[in-house]
């Protein structure tokens, strides 16, 4: 019983030194926040938990820890065996401007030290933060050079590292890897979409996570290769700017409204059809999020739709493969399946 | 000239428009083209209007125009050099203009510039005002610039952006416009000149109304306006649609819109939605080489109007959970593309299958 929940229920330590970013990156991934928006957010104080809903019953458990010496202590102290049972992932952030970089490097070793004992499987990943604050130039050997010695300390415990910056969409590549290590059947998602591309003959199939916009999966079938290795991080980025804009547009107060829409006339137009236009606002104020995206450019269609409660799909076929109601066809019908292995999925955890 | 020109059709498209952010389409004979499908001049062979932008150094000129015209994202314009010498850009666009980047700190009423060709085209004078900071002397800068243009071209539009007021509150702003607008007119009427019209426009870089500002700006310039915002009534009323908006993609600016009043939040979804699409194109708009070109003949030999299928209009539909729908189309294939932006209603007849 323990272990099935511990499986469906995945611990995820967010560390690093106090300020380093770690709470910004998790409010931009996770609750949709703009990068700019991060200015408010205080200390975090001892441990935020952080429950999130994933995939297919999926639950990640993110702890949140803040990053003041004191609290380190207490990690590493008191609270041992508590923080680091049970670890699925460590993500470890760095600051890249950080001036004692020695000392920062002591406490990530005994993190590790404490994470070897408790969780000996667990996976390491360590984030070099802020990279927007290097000059493009300087940014490849800063990181080599960072990971290079990062891999030497990590007392033979396998790491993965990324250079991540909010400022960018190297954000979700590395957040996109670190989900890909929790999804506990990544490499079926994988299979069924591989044949799915097959039959409905796409170029591109990409599965994302709904509320984080994560890739999950992504086929390739197209014979001229893509120009832009990162595409994927990158539609993230923008698809998430625009569900950000989306609510933000309408979030803004009816107050605003009146103003905007200007004269007299129109106030009291608006008490007089109040109810009716208040009602329709709210609707609006509601709407955060698209359904679906269709674009048809001269040399691809593009298509993203809803697949399951959990996931979004892009597909993109070839200019004038087939007619964009047959893709959405193809979509609908592709649906259901993947609904199933969803459920499977959550049987396997019970 | 139809036949000769259509191989060079295909980069007429959104993904040319991507790849080069320079406008790509500066023909060497301009007046040639605009014959059949060039962008509508307002006389054959008439130079293009210029919109100047003045205003005291460091009130964000260059910020704005790096900002509009070449797509800068907002916080890089920290790192912008000052401007030295006028900068002309030429704009190509629906309607060709040149954009005139003026230094804040040259005077040019000292009698060494030839104010009479400086206003001489000038279709619009932008003057930009920091109201972060002491606006007094800019206004009386301001004043004596007013009182030149009044003696040589009294035809230009004066449009006022009090800029960089993101960072100030809502009250504060409306005071500040309030007063700046008051001071002008005391002076103007002092002056003698108190007929001359003067627009005012509350701009930030950091939001759209700097875009929002350019669309008015840019729409008094349009001979042609009229007649548009006629078509997009036509097309609101018949096809039951919201709202429309005639884009200019490259720049975002809003070249017409039909007559309903337009409130600032559909116009910043629908910018915010060309770019998801234009950051779509250039990612899957690279070249298929030769396989594309054997799918194309194909179509071609099969269908026979190689015409329609060789060009499909480029479009979009993004559907949003309140049941809104923005659909966009690329309008003018030939030389400017052009986005017509309708938010349609929860269940227009020309969308949702649902």
């Amino acid at each position: 019983m323990e272990d099935s929940k511990s499986r469906r229920k995945k611990k995820v330590l967010l560390m690093g030194k106090s300020g380093s970013g770690k709470s910004s990156m998790r409010s931009i991934v996770f609750s949709n926040y703009v990068a700019k928006d991060t200015r408010r957010l205080g200390a975090t104080i001892d441990v935020e938990h952080n429950h999130v809903r994933f995939l297919g019953g999926l639950t990640l458990n993110l702890w949140d820890c803040g990053g003041q010496d004191a609290f380190i202590d207490n990690y590493l102290n008191s609270q041992r065996d508590h923080i680091f049972k049970h670890v699925e992932v460590l993500i470890y952030v760095f600051d890249i401007e950080s001036r004692e970089f020695d000392r920062d490097l002591i406490t990530y070793v005994n993190c590790v030290e404490a994470l070897r004992d408790n969780s000996p499987n667990a996976h390491i990943f360590c984030l070099i933060h802020k990279m927007d604050l290097v000059q493009l130039d300087y940014r490849d050997a800063a990181f080599q050079e960072r990971s290079a010695l990062l891999r030497k300390k990590s007392l033979g415990m396998e790491i993965t590292c990324f250079a991540t910056s909010i400022w960018d969409e190297t954000l979700y590549k590395a957040w996109a890897s670190i989900v890909y290590t929790l999804i506990p059947n990544g490499p079926i998602l994988e299979r069924h979409l591989t044949a799915f591309a097959e039959i409905a003959e796409a170029e591109e199939v990409i599965l994302f996570e709904r509320t984080t916009f994560l890739v999950i999966a992504h086929v390739t079938r197209g014979a001229v290769q893509n120009p832009f290795p990162d595409r994927f991080e990158k539609i993230s980025n923008i698809v998430k700017q625009f569900k950000q804009s989306c609510s933000y547009v309408y979030n803004i107060s009816q107050a605003t409204f009146v103003r905007s829409t200007g004269c007299a006339l129109k106030l009291i137009l608006w008490a007089l059809m109040g109810g009716w236009l208040t009602s329709r606002l709210l609707d609006r104020k509601m709407a955060s999020n698209f359904t679906a995206f269709e674009l048809r450019a001269h040399k691809f269609s593009a298509f993203i739709d809803i697949l399951t409660p959990n996931t979004y799909i892009l597909v993109v076929m070839p200019a004038n493969a087939a007619e964009s109601t047959t893709t959405l066809m193809n979509i609908a019908t592709c649906r259901k399946h993947f609904e199933k292995l969803e459920v499977i999925d959550k049987a396997v955890g019970r | 000239m139809t036949g000769g020109s259509r191989p060079q059709k295909l980069n007429y498209s959104l993904e040319r428009w991507m790849q080069d952010p320079s406008p790509p389409l500066q023909s060497p004979t301009p007046s040639k083209v605009s014959m059949q499908n060039g962008p509508i001049s307002r006389v054959r062979g008439a130079p293009r209007p210029r919109l100047l932008l003045q205003g005291q150094r460091r009130s964000g000129k260059s910020s704005i125009s790096s900002v509009v015209f070449h797509k800068m994202p907002p916080t890089e314009t920290l790192f912008l050099e000052s401007t030295t010498r006028i900068q002309k850009e030429p704009v190509n666009s629906f309607m060709d203009f040149q954009v005139w980047d003026f230094p804040g700190q040259i005077d040019y009423n000292d009698g060494t510039f030839d104010l009479e060709t400086l206003f001489g085209d000038t279709g619009a004078l932008i003057y930009v005002i920091d109201a972060q900071d002491e606006y007094l002397e800019a206004l009386t800068r301001l004043h004596q610039t007013i009182e030149a243009i009044q003696r040589h071209n009294p035809a230009i539009n004066i449009e006022v952006f009090i800029h960089k007021v993101d960072g100030l509150s809502d009250d504060f702003k409306l005071d500040t416009q309030r007063d700046i607008v008051q001071r002008t007119t005391d002076e103007l009427a002092d002056m003698g000149l108190d007929g001359v019209h003067i627009n005012y426009h509350l701009t930030s870089i950091y939001d759209h109304s700097i875009f929002e500002a350019f669309s008015k700006v840019i729409q008094k310039l349009l001979p042609e306006l009229g007649t548009l915002e006629n078509l997009l009534n036509g097309l609101v009323s018949n096809c039951r649609i919201e709202k429309a908006f005639l884009f200019d993609v490259l720049s975002k600016i809003y070249v017409a819109t039909d007559s309903s009043p337009v409130d600032v939040q559909s116009y910043e979804i629908c910018s915010d939605y060309i770019d998801v699409v234009l950051d779509m194109t250039e990612i899957y708009g690279y070249d298929r080489g030769e396989l594309e070109v054997s799918t194309v003949e194909e179509t071609k030999s099969s269908i026979g109007s190689s015409e329609d299928w060789s060009l499909p209009d480029q479009s979009s539909v993004m559907k949003l959970q309140n049941g809104m729908v923005l659909f966009l189309r690329e309008i003018n294939k030939y030389e400017t593309p052009f986005h017509l932006l309708p938010t349609a209603p929860p269940s227009p007849p020309l969308t949702l299958p649902s």
